[in-house]
């Protein structure tokens, strides 16, 4: 070849790859514009569900409040008071109907609790029970809420974590609730922005776990100074400490976070989840960290939390973790991780993360981040997501939701939030040095995205195409079977946005079934306890939840779709207490309530 | 940079190598301190993909086996001054990057500096899976001023400190500008040149011998250009100011210098052919 034939080969080569790139940028805008919604039948046909936006409809008109912090912070007030929209679900008077609890972020505003009447509506029931006048003043605002029994009495119990005074409300037999805050351990103020109940030493009474974000001693009302930002934007080590309280069944906690180990960081937590990660019993930690990088936390025995964030391989890249959900998306019984990050267009572009387990490496437990390969990687500025079957085709799909500050259509924020980020320590870390926001948005009016498992090692995205348009800066996910019709539907906590529902319409021809697990040596509510299905070759692991995503809570059942299949093998229970219970040939199309067997009556493990 | 070699107890130091250790240094003391990759294979993709292609293009255009100092500054800036958890975008970029210097030339030069090209066009057409390293390696001061007192020493070896002073001067100067148009704080307008992206770019990218004017006087008028140049795009809110900065002005003064140099070159000749 000579070298003029070469040069000019280049050259094509090097234009042609250029306009590639051109090409590509072009089509991934006309992809994301051109998303339109399908008509119900073409949707049903095409993915086998359809989503409705119902929430006026069935009674439900619920807005969130932001906090308003100290004005010295007023500058940037958007973007520091970003949190607080949180949703819980929870069928918390035994009727059989999920009900849900939703969290404003503003002094003097009311929770709801929004009983679901059986008939189609719902009522907030929150201001006769006691659960609403909760964000008065010099108390701080709530952050969310999540339910657990902690009593053991039947009825859930809730924590309501806040920048603030955390509360503990007991469930009268579902006609009231009773604060019982004073006395039961829990820190008079913190800046929880995460929390869940789990029964880490699994002697059948719930335990709670919870980080404060800001640090725990800042009073975000009247600041003393404003050096309250985090000390970098993927390294900080500025922020709140964590909390394990272990419960004793009556209402009172003890601190044991040191002792378990859990007290070495002062990451930002924004997210956290616990599992049984590697088959040990015992539920494992997953947080996310905001300005940092995710953790692991292996439970040894219930005596001691081992840091082991390196050690799985999830602890090095820092990124912006805001959600942690866990699905078994290739139904090989057991879990991968799904941690929601910022992706910003040419600016920031962490991509979320997917943690895989890699196959054979528990209880050594090692992860791969293969959000790119299962095409989940790119959002926006995301926070929560759910792992949960919508179409009940037999494997579980993902629901995110994103959006940061919505303001000002036509002015973003950016520019001046990454000239500020990328810089040293004393300057990102004080409030002040940040440019005033000035009604700009930052990451403003974003889709949310429904990722649709393939079944085939990658998800695709159809949010739009079966109906969720709505572009609110998205918080908290909550998935539910509202009217009891064996489909997932879907509730999103907006902050300063309304309380959206969507209700879901499956394809007929699709089968599912339920467990509502009830404890009785381990914990009443059943956290930690895993159920998994075999069915037509596949096998699906699920587990009770004391909260997962982003200051959100599924309901209590565990909900399995199976496609087209109308027989299920059977179904293996994992009781926290260590029993195993198998039912054979369970019906399918209808919910299990599945009390925890005695002893006597359990599978050997 | 020069190129020079020096002798001592029998071995031969190629001065050449003497910026690729130090980016390697760079690199490693990031990582190891704050894991600033967020995985090896991006690295290794993007250094592999440079020194493939340099060589390759070398052999074919020029039809001599090259020295892969350059190719290996360039593969690790890339690896380093983009961000994106795919990987392609590394191997595109190192491509361009080193392809840029094959097919962008005139009168015999490469007129874009190469590792900035292909950053450019990486966040200029493909920002949906793009972003330019933008945060700092543990907002810990001492690794800063490390990194910068020991890259201004070596630069000043090879006689290019000038440069970097005169560019973080008009950027201090700049900054300064700036907040009478903005109204931010002196702070959040230095806030950038504090993170490690303007490491790279002082010492290694606007430094470039390839595609610098050649006068001393010269350099620093440029340099001074490129934070002027910068300071608009700034004032427009364009996040990847200095990068397109540099992307306008180096060219330009380029081609001026070239030009200007064939203009006197002529007119010596048309001198000549008079006196003759």
């Amino acid at each position: 070849m000579s070298k003029t034939v070469a040069r000019a080969s280049l050259s094509i080569v090097f234009v042609a790859l250029l306009a590639f790139l051109g090409v590509d940028r072009y089509l991934s805008a006309t992809e994301t514009k051109a998303a339109e919604g399908l008509p119900k039948e073409a949707a049903l046909e095409r993915y086998g569900f359809f989503l409705e936006e119902v929430s006026r409809e069935i009674g439900i008109d619920f807005h969130h409040q932001a906090p308003v912090l100290d004005s010295k912070l007023d500058h940037i007030m958007p973007q520091v008071a970003s949190m607080g929209a949180a949703v819980s679900i929870v069928d918390f008077d035994r009727d059989g109907w999920q009900d849900i609890y939703v969290t404003t972020s503003k002094t003097g505003e009311a929770n709801a609790l929004y009983r679901n009447l059986g008939d189609g509506r719902f009522e907030d029931v929150a201001p006769e029970l006691g659960l609403a006048d909760v964000n008065r003043s010099g108390t701080g605002v709530s952050m969310g809420g999540v339910w657990g029994d902690f009593n053991n009495d039947g009825y859930e119990d809730l924590f309501l974590y806040k920048w603030g005074s955390l509360e503990l409300f007991r469930n009268d037999g579902g006609k009231g609730f009773t604060r019982v805050t004073e006395g039961s351990g829990l820190p008079a103020w913190s800046n929880v922005t995460a929390g869940i109940w789990l029964d880490y030493d699994r002697d059948g009474n719930l335990d709670l776990f919870f980080g404060s974000y800001y640090p725990e001693d800042l009073d975000l009302w009247h600041l003393e100074h404003t050096r309250i930002m985090p000390e970098s934007f993927e390294y900080a080590r500025n922020g709140g400490r964590k909390y394990m309280l272990k419960g004793h069944g009556d209402g009172t906690f003890t601190d044991v976070t040191e002792e378990l180990g859990l007290l070495d960081q002062r990451k930002w937590m924004m997210a956290v989840s616990a599992a049984d990660l590697r088959g040990t019993g015992y539920p494992d930690l997953f947080i996310a960290n905001d300005y940092g990088t995710d953790d692991v936390y292996f439970n040894e025995n219930g005596e001691r939390f081992v840091d082991a964030g390196e050690a799985t391989g999830v602890g090095f890249a820092p990124k912006s973790g805001m959600n942690v959900a866990f699905g078994d998306i290739t139904n090989e019984g057991r879990y991968s991780v799904y941690v929601t990050n910022i992706s910003e267009p040419g600016v920031l572009v962490q991509g979320n993360n997917l943690w895989v387990p890699e196959p054979g490496s528990s209880p050594t437990l090692r992860y791969r981040n293969m959000a790119s390969t299962f095409k989940v990687d790119m959002g926006g500025w995301s926070y929560a997501a759910q792992f949960g079957d919508l179409n009940n085709d037999g494997f579980v799909d993902l629901f995110m939701t994103n959006g940061y500050v919505s303001a000002d259509r036509k002015s973003s924020y950016w520019y001046d939030f990454s000239k500020v980020a990328g810089g040293n320590r004393a300057i990102i870390s004080d409030a002040r040095n940040w440019p005033a926001m000035n009604g700009r948005s930052l990451s403003g009016y974003q889709a949310k995205r429904l990722w649709l498992n393939t079944g085939q090692y990658r998800f695709q995205q159809v949010a739009q195409a079966v109906g969720v348009h709505e572009t609110y800066d998205g918080r908290a996910i909550a998935f539910a079977d509202l009217w009891n019709r064996g489909t997932l539907d879907i509730v999103v906590a907006h902050q300063r946005g309304p309380l959206l529902v969507y209700r879901n319409t499956t394809a007929e021809d699709r089968n599912w079934i339920a467990f509502d697990l009830e404890g009785s040596e381990s914990n009443r509510s059943a956290i930690g306890a895993q159920v998994e299905l075999h069915w037509a070759g596949n096998r699906q692991l699920q587990h009770v939840s004391g909260g997962s995503g982003y200051c959100s809570q599924n309901q209590r059942p565990l909900h399995f779709g199976l496609g087209e299949h109308t027989h299920v093998e059977k179904a293996v229970i994992r009781w926290p207490s260590g029993r195993t219970q198998v039912l054979d040939s369970p019906a399918v199309g209808t919910v299990h309530h599945i009390l925890e067997p005695s002893e006597r009556e359990s599978e050997p493990v | 940079m020069s190129s020079s070699s020096s002798r001592s107890w029998g071995i031969r130091y190629d001065s050449r190598y003497t910026a690729p250790l130090l980016i390697t240094a760079i690199l490693l003391g990031g990582h190891l301190s704050f894991g600033i990759l967020e995985s090896y294979k991006a690295i290794l993709i993007a250094i592999g993909v440079s020194m493939i292609t340099e060589l390759a293009l070398s052999r074919l255009i020029r039809g001599q086996w090259p020295h892969l100092a350059s190719a290996y500054i360039s593969g690790i800036s890339v690896g380093i001054l983009i961000r994106t958890p795919l990987y392609w975008p590394f191997a595109v970029a190192s491509f361009l990057t080193i392809a840029s210097k094959y097919v962008l030339r005139y009168r015999g030069r490469h007129i874009w500096n190469p590792s900035n090209f292909g950053i450019c066009a990486m966040l200029f057409l493909a920002p949906h899976v793009v972003a330019p390293l933008s945060v700092q390696w543990g907002n810990n001061l001492w690794p800063m001023l490390v990194i910068w007192i020991l890259g201004a020493a070596i630069i000043a070896r090879f006689r290019r400190f000038h440069i970097c002073a005169t560019y973080v001067a008009g950027f201090f100067l700049f900054a300064f500008v700036r907040t009478w148009f903005t109204g931010d704080s002196f702070l959040a307008e230095i806030a950038p040149i504090t993170g490690p992206m303007y490491q790279l770019f002082v010492l290694f990218m606007i430094t470039d011998p390839k595609t610098t004017v050649s006068s001393k006087s010269g350099q620093m008028v440029v340099a001074f250009v490129i934070a002027f140049v910068e300071m608009l795009f700034r004032l427009g809110e364009v996040v990847h100011a200095p990068f397109y900065a540099l992307f306008v002005v180096g060219p330009i003064a380029l081609l001026i210098e070239i030009v200007r140099k064939d203009r006197a070159v002529r007119a010596e000749a048309v001198v000549a052919e008079s006196a003759a």
